[in-house]
């Protein structure tokens, strides 16, 4: 068989799915499975248990209030794209989606499973990133609450401990008449990013960008946002070479890897122009 | 462990390892070798099956993951009476050639033209672009998804 062996176990609470994962070295949680399955084929994750996550219903759904929009650890990527609210209530999270993966995947991968992978090109960490989100979590000791910029620490690597399971996310409210934009680059609609760019910004009375928020996927070992190229929009009216020096900032800002998929020198030139046509998008 | 769900409409009770993946209960304990098993880690697409009414890659999900589901197979998407819709416009359009990656681009189209009857060439392509098929390139492929819309659309025989 494929995967290495392990036990396996679906409980019907969130306490008891803690405490199987406390009481088991190198337990993991499955929700969705599709990065945990490749890992596992790969044998490069090996966990004694599986602890599956899909009885608990507290983990599922979208809720949409005054203070922001909270999605519940096992949505998946469909529901989202099915979600008609979040077209006002958060359209970079819309943009962004529509990039993760192919339709299949999209049927079964949640939004817990993406940010516990922690993939550096993956758009939700990203997206988490970007729009200061925080992540809700429990394990045995109870529940806490980690800003997305703390909870990504390389790649597959979170701040999440081996007893805690991510329960909800939380984005902040999304103002109407906020600017936007998601860009990425992969050689296939639905692969993993080479470079991606999420950018937001409010404006003021004068038309003028404040608030700029700009974060970068793909490029380096987790998400992070490009606070350079944010103070180069800053107060500047977003036009064509308020976007190329903004570009130029972003560029200058990343330290990007070398891999199979692409130089780093390419992956810095990406970042660049994505972060230009983003901007460009965003002030139309 | 022991695993109950129902395959093509059939009840199925399996009592198979945690670590089997769906793809392979189907093939080796089930015995239905229509669904293709490629690339084994979510990328190829041929092994995708409908769970629920829902295309997902049956590499990327555990057997006993089924447990209570209705799974559809490229088997349950036939009858042995005459070719349905799907199949005669495959046919038709020359959409299949060696016919590795097909199943999993039947039932892909399916679940599709299930839900979105009217769908365009674009969308066709989008979906599709998760199935990877080696031979025709596609456009028979295209081409046949997008005539087969009208034997789904509502009052359609």
């Amino acid at each position: 068989m494929k995967l290495p062996p392990f036990e396996y176990a679906c409980p019907a609470t969130l306490t008891e799915a803690v405490a199987l994962l406390a009481a088991h070295d190198d337990a993991k949680a499955i929700a969705g499975g599709q990065s945990l399955m490749p890992m596992l084929a790969f044998r490069i994750a090996r966990p004694s248990l599986l602890v599956d996550l899909r009885k608990l219903s507290d983990l599922k759904g979208i809720q949409i209030s005054s203070d922001g929009v909270r999605l519940g650890a096992l949505t998946r990527w469909r529901d989202i794209e099915d979600d008609k609210r979040l077209a006002a209530a958060h359209p970079l999270l819309k943009a962004a989606i529509a990039h993760v993966a192919h339709y299949q995947i999209r049927n079964r991968g949640t939004v817990g499973g993406s940010l516990a992978h922690a993939d550096p090109a993956a758009e939700m960490p990203g997206i988490a990133v970007t729009c200061d989100a925080e992540i809700a979590v429990m394990g045995k000791s109870g529940t806490r609450s980690i800003k997305a910029a703390d909870f990504f620490l390389g790649a597959l690597t979170t701040a999440l401990a081996a007893d805690e399971i991510i329960t909800e996310v939380r984005l902040p409210v999304w103002p109407k008449g906020r600017r936007f934009a998601f860009q990425e680059f992969a050689r296939r609609r639905g692969d993993f990013a080479m470079a991606g760019i999420a950018l937001f910004y409010d404006t003021d009375k004068a038309g003028k960008a404040t608030n700029a928020h700009i974060g970068v996927i793909g490029v380096g070992d987790r998400p992070q946002r490009l606070v350079a190229a944010e103070a180069a929009l800053n107060g500047k009216t977003a036009d064509e070479a308020i976007a190329i020096k903004v570009g130029e900032a972003a560029a200058t800002a990343v330290e990007p890897q070398d891999d199979i998929h692409a130089s780093a020198d390419y992956r810095r030139a990406l970042t660049g122009t994505l972060t230009e046509r983003a901007l460009l998008q965003a002030a139309k | 462990m022991p695993t109950k769900f129902e395959v093509n409409g059939k009840a199925v009770e399996v009592n198979v390892e945690a670590r089997m993946t769906l793809a392979d209960c189907l093939r080796h304990v089930l015995r239905l070798t229509g669904t293709h098993v490629g690339c084994e880690h979510g990328v190829c697409g041929a092994c995708t099956v409908l769970v629920d009414g829902e295309a997902v890659r049956s590499c990327l999900m555990l057997a006993v993951q089924a447990e209570g589901s209705k799974v559809t197979t490229v088997e349950g998407l036939s009858n042995d009476a005459d070719l349905t819709p799907l199949q005669k416009s495959f046919r038709k359009h020359h959409g299949l050639q060696c016919g590795f990656c097909t199943p999993g681009i039947i039932t892909t189209a399916h679940a599709l033209l299930t839900e979105e009857p009217d769908c365009d060439a674009d969308r066709v392509r989008e979906v599709l672009s998760g199935n990877l098929c080696r031979c025709t390139g596609y456009i028979g492929i295209v081409e046949a998804v997008l005539d087969a819309r009208a034997a789904y659309k509502k009052g359609a025989p």
